[in-house]
């Protein structure tokens, strides 16, 4: 990227040869959050399972040490996925509605959607590390 | 482009695959409900007590909390199906792709079913 192409005309989005920019970036993020909350639905379904049946016993072992360490970090990345996806599938919905196409703006929400799916996850975990659980 | 298209085929508009509009429907409007339901179910959840089992057994109980995780569980794995498969048209192909958009069906369908039997159980 650092020298001028000799051919002016657009590269192909080829992943390998494509400069990273915010919507592209937003646009993979909504794919992988997608596939994450796949995964969080599949275990919460279960969970719900579990409880009906009185076997929670058998993911005791979740909620202790390291495991319990690892769940309350997959639970906070789950938030953010959810935070984001419901963020980025709300564009999605007004981009449907042909509002939202310009390109620097569409940078900036990119921008904005990452970083504010941050808000709502803190909300939610603020009563759980400030002690404050209601 | 068109040349080829017979009239009646321009008419009908439904391009070389014949079907997917009903998908495209129905991911935006399962979208449309989660866009209301995920916040509220996520909010209810985390005030609920979970994920210690008897406050969220409890909750998963309750007449409000039943429907709210039922209605919200029945948007998610829709939506999540429909996503899945596309990811898996765009990404897959052959003998792996067919295998897994069965996966995809039958799981979502699975644990839909599993998971209401559980929330009805709860409720008793």
């Amino acid at each position: 990227m650092a020298s001028k192409p000799a051919d002016p005309r657009p590269l192909s989005p080829h992943v390998s040869v494509w400069r990273w920019h915010a919507t592209m970036a937003s646009s993979i993020l909504h794919r992988l959050t997608g596939i994450a909350l796949y995964l969080g639905a599949v275990a919460l379904s279960v969970w719900i399972i579990l409880l009906a049946a009185g076997e929670e016993a058998k993911i005791a072992f979740l909620f202790e040490g390291f495991w319990n360490c690892a769940l309350m970090a997959a639970m906070i990345g789950l938030t953010y996925a959810a935070s984001y996806h419901w963020l980025n599938g709300l564009r999605h919905l007004l981009w449907d509605a042909g509002i939202g196409f310009s390109p620097k703006g569409s940078n900036l929400r990119s921008w904005l959607i990452i970083s504010g799916a941050l808000a709502p996850t803190a909300l939610i975990w603020a009563p759980t590390f400030l002690g404050g659980a209601s | 482009m068109t040349g080829l298209r017979t009239p009646m085929s321009r008419v009908r508009g439904l391009g070389a695959a014949k079907s997917g509009t009903g998908h495209f429907i129905a991911q935006r409007v399962s979208a449309l409900a989660l866009l209301v339901l995920l916040p509220l179910f996520a909010i209810c959840l985390a005030r609920s007590g979970a994920p210690d089992a008897d406050a969220a057994r409890a909750f998963f109980g309750s007449p409000g909390g039943a429907v709210l995780t039922l209605l919200t569980l029945t948007a998610v794995l829709y939506h999540m199906r429909l996503g899945a498969q596309v990811v898996i048209e765009d990404y897959l192909s052959g003998g792996l792709k067919t295998a897994l958009l069965v996966v995809n069906t039958l799981l979502a369908a699975g644990l839909w079913l599993a998971a209401a039997w559980s929330l009805l159980i709860l409720s008793l």
